[in-house]
């Protein structure tokens, strides 16, 4: 049993519908994200499960209890706020020490708990600064300090890093990594940014308009997307609208409007005359003008269009045949590349037969 | 700060020291200046017919330079215990305010947006009538044939007790301050309470605190700032107050503003009124010079 679940959870403001009959199940240990845009209702379901808001619908379980009588303050769950929210006229050792207060256990054992959190934060010298003597890197483990150190069952975070520079969110990321690791303690991630998202969890809720459209783990929610918008919204694809011609037992045959027939995957429970899309990664997409990629089993002319250089990989925009566009994307790394293409080059690009996914509407 | 400052344009300064310059020029003529007079005048005699006597003046007349009226302040524990009294009111007068406005601001600083510049309204309204006329109000509101002390009266009667006269007495004093001053204490209660990010009551309820504690762990603390302006901007008018005393009090009511006014207006003894002034600013500039300091150990954040 999940450690934490929703039920058929709604929650509806007036006549919008925010959160709309979702369920999710969380396992103890784990680093769950919910990823979507903004308004799509992560945050109101970050929000019902502290408590501060309750569904108008569904449950919401822990340990297979329901919370609904369960006030904030009595939940074994703790938020770290997109602000901290750190007390500013407390200093670093109070903020840290509050929930344990709050708790009323007894004042040497208070101590010690706050002592190992200000190291293990690495906070120790930090113990009677104020939040705002802090950088916004030592503020967020004040944060996350504040919250760990009553010892949760499940810590809610509401986009914790979204205030801090590129660079130190990178090291942020490793940091959450590191302590959800050590703590064991479950984390419910909220963020828009798929990169975070994929770079952090064990596993992803995709949501869109108040509905959970897919989760799994990042590897399988990046190769096998469910939908056209979970395809979308996590990295960078191509889609091509599409037709299934044969649905065989170790294949599809699709025919792609105003290109041709290609070879995919196989999809489960489709059949032959089903509309939809084929999405391609634009790494999983070769491009050349000599014989590697007509040995593969799709491959078309084309013509590059743009090209975004950036370092370690370029971005070709290829025109095909039909009028329809498609990205791919080359590594900068091959030893001896010998391949280099301009804008206006007569090209061809290809894919494997077992590459991209086709999407059924 | 000190950066900002560098980075003005001389054009800039020039603006700073026009649009500053004219508060400044009428400060120095209206206020520091007769402060300046009210310590030199201090220390001359009282003129035959009020005023000062002359610096220079026959052998047989008092005139000159003197320290008399300090003597005289001192020599008399009359005038300590008036400043004691008037003490007492003013700290009373701030406390019940405190009390008071404390829970309105709050609920005007938690009602939604929109309605709150309407309730800061009504807080300032009696500011559109005359003081005068409003303290006379609380005469009548106060009289012995008023619905409020006929009802008193009426049940300590029942229960074998003497009548109370509410008028002219220090219950009437106290009522007319707070009801002046309340406003000078909720203005800045909400203004502070208005700016808390609501985030933090979030994360402290979150974090395991319930109402009693989120209020005296996080908002009280917040608002010390709050009720120190708040407590000021109460304190300081109330130590100087006569109107109130004079229209609402007994004879036995009279604080240090009265006594300053009478030396003016009654006594004509300008010197020693000079003196309790001095004295009275002094005293309320060492009582928030305390109040300041026990509030900036506790308000470094802020």
């Amino acid at each position: 049993m999940a450690l934490l679940e929703l039920k058929n959870v709604t929650r509806r403001f007036g006549s919008f519908t925010a959160v709309d009959n979702a369920s999710l199940g969380i396992e103890a240990g784990e680093f769950f994200t919910l990823l979507g845009p903004s308004g799509c209702g992560k945050t109101t379901i970050l929000r019902m499960i502290a408590g501060f808001d309750l569904p108008d619908a569904g449950q919401i379980l822990l340990d297979g209890k329901d919370l609904a009588d369960t006030p904030p303050e009595q939940r074994p769950v703790r938020t770290v706020f997109q602000s901290y929210a750190l007390f500013p006229h407390m200093t670093v050792a109070q903020n840290i020490s509050f929930p344990l207060t709050m708790a009323r256990l007894p004042q040497n054992e208070i101590c010690q708990r706050t002592q190992e959190t200000l190291k293990h934060m690495r906070l120790a010298d930090k113990a009677d600064k104020y939040p705002r003597e802090l950088s916004g890197g030592q503020q967020q483990r004040v944060a996350l300090g504040r919250a760990l150190v009553s010892r949760p069952r499940v810590l809610l975070l509401d986009e914790p890093l979204a205030a801090l520079d590129a660079k130190l969110r990178e090291e942020m990321q490793i940091e959450l990594i590191n302590l959800q690791r050590e703590v064991g303690i479950t984390f419910v991630f909220v963020t828009h940014a798929q990169d975070e998202a994929l770079a952090l969890s064990h596993h992803i809720a995709v949501m869109r308009d108040g509905r959970v459209e897919q989760v799994d783990e990042p590897s399988k929610l990046y190769g096998f997307p469910k939908s056209r918008f979970v395809a979308d919204f996590i990295g960078h694809i191509n889609m091509l609208d599409a037709q299934v011609l044969e649905a065989a037992h170790g294949h599809t045959r699709l025919a792609i409007t105003g290109l041709g027939e290609i070879t995919a995957p196989p999809v489960a429970g489709i059949s032959a005359g089903a509309k939809g899309a084929f999405a391609i990664r634009p790494e999983q997409v070769r491009i050349g003008i000599h014989g590697e990629v007509a040995e593969l089993k799709n491959h078309f002319p084309g013509e590059v269009r743009n090209l975004l250089y950036s370092g370690d990989v370029t971005v070709y925009k290829v025109q095909l045949a039909g009028g329809s566009m498609l990205e791919a994307l080359l590594p900068n790394s091959a030893p001896g590349r010998a391949e280099f293409f301009e804008v206006g080059d007569a090209v061809r690009v290809g894919w494997r037969h077992d590459a991209g996914v086709f999407l059924h509407e | 700060m000190s950066k900002k400052h560098a980075e003005l344009s001389p054009a800039a300064r020039l603006t700073k020291w026009l649009v500053s310059g004219s508060p400044f020029v009428f400060l120095l003529l209206f206020f520091a200046a007769p402060g300046i007079i009210m310590v030199l005048a201090s220390f001359r005699y009282p003129g035959e017919f009020g005023g000062l006597a002359p610096l220079t003046a026959d052998p047989g007349t008092l005139h000159g330079l003197t320290l008399e009226t300090y003597r005289f302040f001192f020599s008399d524990l009359i005038y300590t215990e008036i400043f004691f009294k008037s003490l007492l009111v003013a700290l009373a007068t701030t406390l019940i305010c405190l009390v008071m406005a404390y829970p309105l601001a709050l609920l005007i600083a938690r009602s939604p947006k929109r309605s709150r510049d309407f309730m800061v309204l009504l807080v300032i309204l009696p500011f559109a009538s005359n003081f005068l006329i409003r303290i006379y109000a609380w005469m009548i509101l106060l009289g012995p044939q008023a619905a409020l002390s006929l009802m008193l009266n009426g049940l300590l009667g029942a229960f074998g007790m003497e009548p109370v006269h509410l008028l002219f007495s220090p219950f009437a004093v106290l009522v007319a301050m707070v009801y002046v001053h309340l406003p000078f204490m909720v203005l800045p209660l909400y203004t502070n309470l208005e700016r808390h990010d609501p985030a933090l009551l979030d994360a402290a309820q979150d974090l395991g605190a319930n109402a009693w504690q989120r209020f005296w762990r996080v908002t009280f603390p917040l608002s010390l700032p709050g009720i120190f302006s708040g407590s000021v901007l109460v304190f300081i008018p109330v130590m100087g107050m006569f109107a109130i005393p004079d229209i609402l009090g007994g004879t036995g009511d009279m604080l240090i503003g009265n006594l300053i006014k009478e030396q003016f207006l009654g006594t004509r003894d300008w010197p020693f009124g000079s003196t309790l002034s001095i004295m009275l600013t002094i005293a309320v500039l060492l009582f928030v010079w305390v109040a300041a300091k026990l509030g900036s150990t506790r308000g470094r954040y802020a």
